[in-house]
């Protein structure tokens, strides 16, 4: 009989819906339906029964084809890797579980490697805006209970958090927001008219790289000072007016997304984003989110917080000290400046992301793959390890785009003999101490 | 496991009333014991001091706001930022060091005990991730309950029944230890943007006041028979004149009756008092309100303190008063970080820096001192720094300098810049108590361990209790005059044994032992009401769903649980 695994969580987005429900064949090998996620979430399960899955390390050959190797081969390779290199980039981790990444940060710390995640292409500029300012924010339940004023600026959730406005920001009904969507007015700001721009009251087309100026403008009118005839495309009067119905609200909440984090300005974007929040809750309540991607990108962050201080690219080459310097420590610079001596990927897929300059430098490395998938890094590298899929088939701690963090759930077995992030890990953490008791690779 | 034998160390201990005399202990399979074998490791303590491990009762050291505070203060790791010698990882961080140096440090001073001061308990699962990523140290975590839908529901209604059973479904959820309430109505008022700055403030949609909520809790607490009593951060922390504030949250605990079989004599304990002791009614007339607090303090004995000391370090405050956060914002213009997080609470962030040429700050660190000196019973007074607020708890010793030698802190009160003022708007320098080193025992060790509910096996040196023992360089006999000497005979241990296992050697960490997260599960009879709203806040109103919200088994994978029944 098959069965029906509930409150399942999607290791997908930041969203991390914990609501799905999953049909299991009786013998816990093969998914059979999933129900409640949203298209991107639902075909994430499905994958997992797709026919021609690699189940077993590959190492790249001289003619450039893939050779099948054992794990223990993969794992003797990788440590001696890692031993042998004197910096090495441990990039990925936003879609693994936070118990895997703190083997790999132990990992890190003995042979002196750097450990960045996503948030360096994504909401790295976030960040360093956080660093700098500070961050007014809220629970995605705040949202829903409380919210009668959301802002998108720069985010698209129609399509890239798909479930976020009937979960959390448009749609629901929460405590104090019996009416719903009718008791919400919900602004998107957006150099172009997106689907998230459908559902808005109200569409206010910036213009292109002007973002930070808007923002700028908004917290002139909400001060009542003097703006000229336009601000990046929008009229002034439409600014006051915006600015004057903010101030009226009781809850607002500000989500923004790559608009801003990559337009012109970055990380200044975010700064007078922020500030404008601030600003705000001298009239009313105001907070602002990231619209964080990978599902748990946030946990890499924290994890890395707890253990050494700072939420991405961190430094520990020196080894008794760890170090963050965006444009020094972050993946893509080091890439570029072909700093690092290796390349250890897991659980992301750089290959698809980075600049091409930085992957075809990555691509002249001793690289190592950890992703249950075929990719665009997997072929580049000298190695790829699949393993099995974190939230579904095996669990570990993700923390939601507002830092709750939710234990995912397994739903079905991996593949016979398939590890896991965490039992991988494990073993190269224990090949890398036999191999520096011996005195290195 | 192996024995260990501390011969000639001079020995403090409040549980037996042992001064300073000459004593061995014996150590045997992780508790102290009267006879070891022949066999055991001698540790020679002859001209130390030897007590019984520390307990910190409240300091943020795991959670989301403390994380929060780390990532967004690189600048607080250009301090002392390093790997240390001995077995230890990176340690990174000054005033909100990391889980590693968090462990560490407190090792090194001898601790072996600390209490997360607030989860959130939503969050439970970060504070646990962190919790079981710090070394050595046991820990437990109090969940905040002061600002709770349910709570203020059930309690408008006076319905304590209803309210304990939801603290005890919530404890299990969460592996808390106990009921934390941070500014109570006042950051549920925050959700709006508002505030509770009396008892009597009513809490906006709630009707509820603060006082009906303290005093619900209370009684909450005491129907569960819980080992630690209401643990509560009052309102209008922070503000000029808030001791009235103080002694009427104070007074709420008269004639109640703490119940529970753990030793426990508190009904309630008053957190991190010297943010609540202020006289004055701006910061140009700001002075101490020790005296009067501590005057009602020495005379009411259902209460505990901890003191809060300002130690005048640049620093990070985090606190689950949203609203005193932004107000300091406000006041300082510093980075503001703040969560309100759904249902439960709040939290905020802002770096401080206590500078001693400020006169505000500088009477703030008399006021602290002045709690501890003021204390009759330093049975029920304990000091803390609410670490990181009031300064980071790595500055313990220095605080225990300032308290044991007169001429310590007398230096440092006569060269603050504004010294004529801060003497006459304190009484700290017409103070000429010196706290002795039996008394100290009773502030960090006895007086905690009881407080918590922990003094069967925390807190003492007694056969039969935990062998965490520390061992400073001191001689009492000769007691250093230097303050400087003490606080830096009380930074580094000379032993500590943690569970009976040498895990600090001469201030070097040699073993990271096996530590333990706490949780108290209190059992209580079925209540049908209590589960239905359960469901159906869950179904309508929180962003996960209700089985997805507690604390696996994994993340605290050597609990240590204490069970106490409430269905008789």
């Amino acid at each position: 009989m098959p069965k029906d695994v509930t409150d399942v969580i999607c290791p997908f987005c930041g969203t991390l819906c914990d609501d799905l429900v999953v049909t299991v064949s009786d013998d816990n090998k093969t998914i059979l339906g999933v129900k409640n996620a949203c298209a991107i979430g639902a075909e994430k399960f499905n994958h997992q029964r797709l026919p021609g899955r690699v189940t077993r390390p590959r190492m790249r050959q001289a003619d450039g084809s893939f050779k099948e190797i054992t794990y223990d081969e993969a794992i003797d390779w990788t440590a001696k890797m890692l031993v042998k290199s004197r910096k090495t980039l441990m990039y990925g981790w936003a879609s693994t579980s936070c118990q895997a990444m703190s083997i790999g940060h132990e990992i890190a710390e003995k042979v002196g490697a750097i450990v960045d995640n996503c948030a360096t292409v994504c909401h790295g500029s976030s960040l360093i805006a956080i660093e700098d300012v500070g961050v007014p924010s809220c629970t995605l339940g705040e949202v829903k209970n409380r919210a009668d004023r959301v802002i998108f600026w720069g985010c698209n959730p129609a399509h890239a958090h798909p479930r976020h406005m009937s979960r959390y920001s448009i749609f629901p009904r929460g405590f104090f927001t019996v009416k719903g969507h009718k008791g919400r007015k919900i602004y998107c700001v957006d150099c172009r008219y997106t689907d998230t721009a459908k559902c808005a009251d109200e569409f206010i087309q910036v213009q292109q790289g002007y973002d930070y100026e808007l923002l700028n403008a908004f917290r002139t009118a909400a001060r009542g000072e003097v703006l000229p005839d336009t601000v990046g495309g929008v009229p002034k009067e439409k600014i006051y007016e915006i600015a004057e119905d903010l101030k009226q609200g009781r809850f607002i909440i500000i989500f923004f997304g790559m608009g801003l984090t990559h337009s012109m300005g970055r990380n200044h974007n975010i700064d007078i984003a922020i500030n404008l929040t601030r600003d705000l809750n001298d009239f009313t309540k105001c907070a602002i989110m990231a619209m964080r991607g990978h599902w748990n990108v946030t946990g890499s962050g924290q994890v890395l917080g707890w253990q050494y201080g700072f939420p991405f690219a961190v430094d520990l080459s020196r080894r008794d000290q760890a170090r963050h310097q965006t444009g020094e420590t972050t993946s893509v610079d080091l890439l570029n400046r072909s700093e690092v001596e290796a390349c250890f990927y897991i659980a992301t897929d750089p290959g698809a992301h980075f600049p091409v300059d930085a992957m075809i430098s990555s691509s002249k490395k001793p690289t190592v793959t950890i992703d249950p998938h075929i990719q665009c890094t997997t072929e580049i590298s000298d190695i790829h390890i699949p393993v099995a899929m974190v939230g579904v088939e095996v669990g570990g701690c993700a923390y939601r785009m507002d830092n709750v963090p939710i234990e995912t759930r397994k739903v079905v077995d991996p593949p016979e003999g398939m590890l896991t992030d965490e039992e991988l890990l494990t073993k190269i953490n224990h090949r890398v101490d036999e191999l520096l008791l011996a005195g290195g690779a | 496991m192996s024995e260990y034998l501390i011969k000639n160390g001079h020995v403090f201990d409040p549980v037996q009333g042992i001064k300073g005399d000459k004593k061995d202990i014996g150590v045997k399979d992780g508790k102290i014991v009267d006879k070891v074998s022949s066999s055991a490791k001698v540790i020679d303590a002859s001209g130390k001091t030897v007590m019984a491990g520390a307990l910190d009762i409240h300091a943020h050291v795991a959670g989301p706001k403390v994380n929060a505070g780390r990532w967004y203060r690189p600048e607080d790791k250009h301090f002392d930022s390093h790997k240390k010698p001995g077995i230890t990882r990176i340690e990174g961080g000054k005033s909100i060091p990391t889980v590693f140096k968090t462990g560490y440090e407190y090792a090194r001073m001898g601790f072996t005990f600390v209490m997360e001061a607030a989860m959130p308990p939503l969050y439970a699962r970060h504070v646990h991730e962190e919790i079981h990523d710090t070394p050595i140290i046991d820990e437990a975590a109090l969940p905040v309950f002061g600002n709770n839908w349910f709570i203020l529901e059930y309690l408008k209604n006076q319905e304590i029944e209803n309210t304990a059973a939801y603290v005890a479904w919530v404890m299990r959820q969460t592996k808390g230890y106990g009921i934390k309430v941070v500014n109570p109505g006042g950051t549920e008022a925050w959700a709006w943007g508002l505030n509770c700055l009396t008892i009597h403030d009513p809490v906006p949609y709630f009707e509820i006041t603060p006082a009906e909520i303290m005093t619900g809790l209370m009684a909450a607490n005491e129907y569960l028979g819980l080992p630690h009593s209401m643990h509560v951060h009052q309102n209008d922390l922070g503000n000029p004149g808030n001791y009235k504030v103080t002694l009427d949250s104070l007074k709420l605990a008269e004639g109640v009756k703490p119940n529970n079989k753990f030793g426990r004599e508190q009904v309630m304990h008053s957190t991190h008092l010297q943010f609540h002791s202020y006289k004055g009614e701006n910061w140009g007339n700001f002075e101490s309100g020790a005296k009067e607090v501590m005057d009602y303090v020495n005379k009411q004995k259902n209460i505990t303190i901890d003191t809060g000391n300002v130690t005048l370090d640049e620093t990070t405050t985090m606190t689950a008063d949203g609203p005193f956060e932004h107000h300091l914002h406000g006041l300082n213009h510093l980075k503001w970080i703040n969560v309100d997080v759904e249902l439960e609470t709040a939290a905020g962030v802002v770096p401080y820096i206590y500078d001693p040429d400020i006169k505000v700050c500088a009477i703030q660190w008399a006021i602290g001192l002045e709690l501890a000196l003021y204390a009759k019973d330093p049975m029920r007074c304990f000091i803390t720094t609410d670490h990181p607020n009031a300064g980071p708890f790595t500055r313990y010793p220095r605080v225990y300098a300032w308290l044991m030698s007169k001429k310590y802190r007398d230096e440092r009160l006569n060269t603050f810049k504004h010294a004529d003022k801060v003497i006459s708007a304190t009484n700290l320098s017409g103070m000429d108590r010196e706290i002795t080193l039996y008394e100290l025992a009773q502030m960090t060790r006895a007086g905690p361990a009881r407080a918590l509910g922990l003094m069967k096996d925390y807190g003492g040196l007694k056969a039969g209790m935990n062998a965490d023992i520390a061992i400073y360089n001191i001689n009492p006999d000769k007691f250093p005059s230097d303050g400087a000497a003490i606080e830096k005979a009380f930074a580094n241990v000379a032993c500590l044994l943690k569970d009976g296992k040498i895990c600090v050697d001469e201030g070097k960490i040699v073993d990271v032992g096996k530590k333990h997260t706490f949780w108290v599960d209190a059992k209580v009879k079925e209540n049908k009401q209590v589960k239905h709203d359960i469901k159906e806040k869950f179904l309508r109103y929180y962003s996960l769903t209700e089985n997805n919200y507690s604390v696996p088994e994994s993340y605290a994978p050597h609990q240590h649980i204490i069970s106490v029944d409430a269905t008789q």
